[in-house]
């Protein structure tokens, strides 16, 4: 067991990563679907089935990885888990409630009465809010130190709305890859809304960070890190003017690279995603709690670490055959 | 800090209460749609096709309502109940991690190819699809049982500065309780699926939709449920066994036998009184508890009393819960047993089938629809409230695990959780005997999810 070093150091390391990548996955995959549907109410009534067969056979798929990581985070650092969800207590419960009525929105729209389709759509868009809203205030919280003081609430809703419109925004460009004609025309509108308040959002975050701990801003601004840290901010802004280039010109002729505004948004939360790894490493609970103090015993983490090496390409390998599967336009969802 | 106890362990109960509905029907109605998609293949006969059409919609709903409140589940543990899992992560962690990735993903990535992939990829996908379908939630209940069941007889771990870690893995995927348990809650999945498709048919049925899809779901269920309820039975009495071995105080509360001796009897009815420590009102059958509990008429059961420390501390549960779920899951059982039975019979006789069933048996079964929740729901209160005051039996307490968080917070979130539980559960049972009574009248009932066929006014019921 000693073949790579120290256990107890390695090991956290790669769970850590392990749940960062499963936090990554889920903030793009759900992210999207969740977009959608906050993006439900500017939607006329049959564009509304529409977006919803663009992300009909993924989302319970998507969601799971919110489960892996929460259950990572509860198997590889449980006293991080029980100090980070208590402290959310609120938070979590609207998250929680929200992904309720947006999970059974789906089925029950579909199958209820008629009359009651309109019921079902504003639940779907209710859930789909209160689940980008309250992570979105919980990510704010997370930043500011999961200290409940008026400075800090008011900053994490501020990272509420923001990450919905960030939410909305890789929705939007997901509906521009799956979708023609007036639809898709209108998601174009709707990202190049969007991407403004995703710009605000990632730069608001930014600011933020450095402020807030002294650890994290020697971190940003010490030589050579700095040079090596770089790269983040220039691709980013680099991929915002893409988009913005791109979304001015869109759909372009045969609906070629529909697919290209989702990649670069979606590159554009790995950069954010990876600044926020590189600033908190290595705290789980920040300023108080690293990954290497909150971790379980080596030899469960071991016995999940097996298990994971076989199962974790099985999950990816059989996730990108359902995506191989409903690849291309989205068509109408039948059950047969 | 009392006040925050009662209402997140009233919050927990509520909350695996609904739980537990969805994954009781998706467990073994996976496996009854695989079995409806094969004999399709097989015969090539429309009625089979049609059956599994009707009841992947049941299975969708009841699907999407368990993962939304089991993920409200995964979460509980962190926000209400830290202490579980810093004393018992090291076991419980890898078992609840083996359950995502071995089972929720396979569920949710296949689902989609199961629910709309039947034109999008060849038949024999589709059927392999609703195979991994039904494996993953039987997986999942694996995991969970393994959990459930260790805290009930943990073994294989040792304490170290307060914190469990394991010392033998199999010793804690196979601990004594748990083949019993997962035997015990798989039957019980296939018994309420049989009920609410025997149900659901019986009333389509009465209203008029006799189609040959109706004919078979029906047959196949009341037959379904004949077979298992004697398997269930037999598995429940050697669980009861298993739990007297292991957990001796929740068998006294199950019985309401308060002095240990012999010549037990078995108490049909009685009002259980914990203060004075005695039964009111008793009515029992002599010494056939002794029988059951050790196929002895005059073998010596242990009583509650042997569980007060010599303080006067109570370690058992409290005992009126406990004896009287236990009642009602007996009760709703033998109904089911007797009724499936009685409708067997009365299609068996001169080979008459559905036609044979009369009125009143057709209703006995719509009434019944949802008696398997009743049977589990009754069968998990006892199980679970006769644990207590244990939540990882003699490892450590429920009061131990709860989290500081106000009384008040809890509050609001356990009413925020009560009231969208109830909406949905009346929206849930409501839609699927909407969706019978849309198919009895030979209206689509909605094959496409999504887009919906350009304006059709007529689409809409007239209620």
């Amino acid at each position: 067991m000693n073949t790579f070093g120290d256990p107890t150091i390695w090991l956290p390391f790669v769970f850590a990563g392990l749940m960062g990548l499963s936090i990554l996955i889920y903030v793009v995959l759900d992210g999207f679907d969740l977009g959608v549907g906050v993006l439900f109410p500017f939607a006329e009534e049959d564009e509304k089935d529409m977006m919803i067969a663009t992300i009909g056979p993924f989302w319970d798929a998507n969601e799971t990885w919110l489960v892996l990581a929460v259950g990572l985070l509860l198997v590889a650092f449980p006293a991080a888990h029980g100090a980070i969800l208590t402290a959310l207590y609120l938070p979590v419960a609207i998250m929680l409630v929200g992904l309720i009525l947006r999970g059974v929105a789906f089925e029950f729209r579909a199958k209820a009465p008629a009359p009651h389709k309109r019921l079902w759509n504003n639940a779907f868009f209710a859930g789909s809010l209160m689940t980008s809203l309250s992570q979105g205030f919980m990510l704010g919280m997370y930043i500011m130190g999961l200290e409940w003081t008026l400075v800090n609430a008011a900053f994490s809703l501020l990272t509420a709305v923001f990450l919905t419109v960030g939410y909305s925004f890789i929705g939007a460009t997901w509906v521009i890859h799956k979708t023609d004609g007036a639809l898709q025309a209108k998601s174009v509108d709707w990202a190049k809304g969007g991407i403004w308040g995703l710009v605000l959002g990632i730069g608001l975050v930014s600011m933020a960070t450095p402020l807030v701990s002294t650890r994290i801003f020697d971190k940003w601004f010490s030589w050579p890190e700095a040079l090596l840290l770089s790269p983040l901010p220039i691709l980013s802004a680099l991929l915002v003017f893409a988009l913005w280039w791109m979304l001015r010109r869109m759909p372009f002729t045969h609906d070629r690279v529909s697919w290209l505004p989702f990649a670069a948004a979606s590159s554009l939360w790995v950069m954010a995603f990876i600044g926020m790894a590189y600033s908190f490493y290595p705290y789980v609970v920040p300023e108080q709690l690293t990954i290497y103090e909150a971790a379980s015993a080596p030899e469960s983490l071991f016995i999940i670490l097996i298990g994971t090496l076989f199962v974790l390409p099985t999950i990816l390998a059989y996730t990108v055959l359902a995506y191989t599967v409903f690849r291309g336009k989205a068509t109408e969802l039948r059950y047969d | 800090m009392m006040e925050t106890l009662l209402l997140s362990r009233i919050q927990f109960a509520a909350n695996i209460s609904f739980h537990i509905l969805f994954p009781t029907i998706t467990i073994a109605l996976g496996w009854v749609l695989l079995f409806f998609k094969i004999r399709y293949n097989q015969t090539g006969q429309d009625r089979w096709m049609e059956a599994y059409r009707f009841w992947v919609k049941i299975f969708a709903l009841s699907f999407a309502m368990g993962v939304v409140s089991g993920i409200t589940m995964s979460f509980q543990f962190g926000t209400n109940w830290p202490g579980f899992m810093e004393k018992v992560g090291n076991i419980a962690g890898p078992l609840l991690a083996y359950e995502i990735m071995t089972a929720f993903f396979l569920e949710a990535v296949f689902l989609g190819i199961m629910l709309f992939g039947f034109r999008r990829v060849p038949n024999w996908v589709h059927t392999g699809a609703t195979f991994l379908v039904a494996f993953g939630t039987l997986m999942s209940t694996f995991w969970i049982i393994v959990l459930n069941s260790w805290m009930h007889t943990p073994q294989g771990f040792e304490m170290r500065d307060g914190v469990a870690h394991a010392t033998d893995w199999f010793a804690i995927i196979f601990n004594p309780s748990m083949p019993y348990r997962f035997t015990h809650m798989v039957l019980a999945s296939f018994l309420t699926v049989s009920f609410l498709i025997a149900g659901v048919s019986a009333f389509r049925w009465l209203i008029g939709g006799r189609t040959e899809g109706v004919r078979v779901a029906l047959k196949t269920a009341v037959f379904g449920a004949a077979l298992l309820m004697p398997v269930q039975i037999f598995v429940g009495d050697m669980h009861g066994l298993n739990t007297k071995e292991f957990q001796p105080a929740k068998v006294a509360a199950m019985e309401g036998h308060w002095e240990t001796g012999g010549n037990v009897p078995l108490i049909l009815f009685a009002l259980p009184d914990q203060e004075a420590r005695e039964n009111h009102f008793e009515i029992g059958i002599p010494n056939l508890a002794s029988f059951i509990l050790t196929h002895e008429w005059d073998g010596v059961v242990q009583g509650l009393n042997d569980f007060v420390a010599e303080d006067g501390t109570i370690l058992h549960p409290r005992v009126a819960p406990v004896f009287w779920s236990f009642r009602v899951m007996i009760g709703t059982g033998v109904a089911m047993l007797l009724l499936s039975w009685a409708a067997s019979f009365m299609m068996l006789r001169r080979k008459r089938g559905v036609e044979g069933l009369p009125k009143p048996v057709l209703y006995a079964l719509v009434g019944m629809s949802f008696s398997g929740w009743l049977a589990t729901l009754a069968g998990w209160y006892t199980t679970e409230i006769g644990r207590q005051p244990w939540l990882v039996q003699g490892v450590m307490t429920t009061a131990e695990a709860v989290a500081d968080v106000p009384a008040p917070m809890v509050l609001s979130t356990l009413i925020a959780y009560l009231v969208v539980y109830a909406l949905l559960l009346s929206a849930y049972i409501y839609v699927i005997f909407y969706l019978a009574r849309k198919m009895s009248r030979g209206e689509d009932i909605g094959t496409r999810i999504a887009p919906a066929p350009a304006a059709a006014p007529n689409a809409i019921p007239a209620e």
